[in-house]
């Protein structure tokens, strides 16, 4: 028998394990990953259609939908931002404690001694005010185009709703660092939400969980911050998303 | 079973009657003459293609006679006749125009994948250089002066040295969420061509930048006591 050379041995090994059960368990009929990708109108479909790219993109899309100038990716910046900031908000949970006596060491320790623990908690503010950003200006484009005009009115709400939620989620995580900083912004803030008519008081005391800010206040907002809100954005987002195909694809041209 | 009308009853019946006399189709056809409203040159031209190929006739007809259906055989042995043809868009109404469109893959999801490439990279780098700011341990009985909101409120807090705090924090932001979402509800003009659209695109730039420039007046330039200060000779009083 003549001796294998190492990229035809390779070769053995990758086909046997591409008609292994385990691997037609994964890949679904159809997947590129099946049956190797060649650049075909057919395969150019099937890449998106067995794969997780179906739930958020359709096979084709206008040819105007492309245009970075038209969109210029704003939404889905958003949206990845909010990818970005969930996998640094996870890293950081692993090193902190919402308690009045903890958090501020928790932070001064993430940033001195856990390896990158200071450029994931730099990279989490930034994005953080990025987000805030790019989700601003998504709707001002959104305005200009029009683009909230029928039959894209409801998706527009939703999108209202996303840009408060956005807000919200950066502000309740601004209290966490529980420095000078984070105090006194989040007075000025919560002071401000007192002053809503008739039940002033009581928003105020639910959202500080006391009459002042203390270690209640860093509970509650901790878990506003890395649960309740990312929840709620994320049905919000997924209703936003499909909204998106089920009202025709983005909107324009102009 | 939905019933079958009489008449077509009766004609299925000749036919069956015909076709158990003989194998002759000619007679039926020149039968059929009289009474079809088929134009003769095409009965004759149909004739004529007949007798130019007896073997597929032959064969057609070996074929047909087996499970034959009892339906009546029109010319040349055909079971099916042109009644009319029907214009598109006579009976269906055809609303989608063909649209202009590439596949997702390649052509939206590289620009998504570079995008997103793009905005981790400046991520990454932007943190490696920029500190996030971690200032001393909260402290209750130390007030910083000033004492500013994050960013995106001071807009709000700018309106608080204006207003009455029920107006500035809760009446004017309220009021601007609300005709924000709204918006679509309001705006009845249909169109999305900006020179159709002058007004609520003034309305919206006014709207935007009201928040814009007191935002930055917050920011920037406010110092010690929330008082009006220039970020130039005064410094900054803003963090992020």
């Amino acid at each position: 028998m003549p001796k294998q050379s190492i990229g035809e041995k390779l070769n053995d090994i990758s086909e046997q394990m591409k008609s292994s059960q385990a691997w037609g368990s994964i890949f679904r009929p159809g997947s590129i990953f099946r049956k190797g990708y060649s650049d075909s109108p057919r395969n150019r479909s099937y890449v998106v259609m067995n794969s997780l790219i179906y739930h958020l993109h359709p096979v084709k899309v206008k040819r105007h939908a492309v245009k970075v100038s038209y969109t210029l990716c704003l939404g889905g910046l958003s949206f990845f931002l909010f990818i970005l900031l969930t996998v640094t908000g996870i890293f950081l949970m692993f090193f902190y404690r919402p308690t009045a006596a903890q958090a501020w060491d928790d932070i001064y320790t993430l940033q001195t001694s856990v390896t990158f623990g200071l450029l994931v908690r730099n990279m989490h503010r930034w994005a953080a005010h990025l987000m805030v950003l790019t989700v601003f200006l998504h709707m001002a484009r959104v305005f200009y185009h029009g683009a909230y005009k029928a039959p894209r009115e409801f998706n527009w709400v939703i999108g209202v709703i996303l840009l408060t939620l956005t807000l919200l989620l950066s502000f309740t995580g601004y209290l966490l660092p529980w420095d000078q900083l984070a105090l006194w912004a989040v007075t000025v803030g919560t002071n401000m939400m007192g002053y809503t008519p008739v039940f002033g008081d009581q928003v105020r005391f639910v959202l500080l969980g006391g009459v002042e800010i203390g270690t209640d206040t860093l509970l509650r907002w901790y878990v506003l911050h890395v649960l309740m809100l990312p929840f709620v954005a994320v049905i919000f987002m997924a209703i936003h998303f499909w909204r998106v195909r089920k009202d025709g694809g983005i909107s324009g041209p102009l | 079973m939905a019933e079958i009308p009489d008449h077509l009853l009766k004609r299925a019946q000749e036919a069956r009657e015909r076709q158990a006399d003989g194998d002759e189709t000619t007679p039926a056809i020149t039968e059929e003459k009289s009474e079809s409203k088929i134009p003769d040159h095409l009965l004759e031209r149909t004739v004529a293609a007949k007798d130019r190929e007896p073997v597929a006739t032959a064969t057609a007809q070996v074929a047909s006679s087996a499970p034959l259906p009892p339906t009546g055989s029109g010319p040349g042995g055909n079971t099916q006749r042109l009644l009319t043809v029907v214009k598109s868009g006579s009976i269906q109404d055809v609303k989608l125009k063909p649209v202009d469109k590439v596949h997702v893959w390649p052509h939206l999801l590289i620009v998504e994948f570079v995008a997103a490439l793009a905005i981790t990279a400046f991520a990454t780098i932007f943190s490696i250089f920029v500190n996030a700011p971690l200032l001393e341990l909260a402290n209750f009985n130390q007030t910083p002066n000033p004492s500013k909101a994050p960013w995106y409120f001071l807009g709000l807090q700018e309106l608080l040295t204006m207003f009455h705090p029920m107006v500035a924090g809760v009446t004017i932001p309220g009021l601007a969420l609300f005709l924000l979402i709204l918006a679509p509800y309001i705006d009845k003009n249909p169109s999305n061509k900006p020179e159709d659209r002058k007004f609520a695109i003034s309305l919206m730039t006014i709207h935007l930048m009201f928040w814009g420039v007191l935002v930055m007046i917050g920011s920037f330039f406010r110092g010690p006591g929330f008082n009006f200060i220039f970020p130039w000779a005064e410094g900054l009083f803003f963090e992020l």
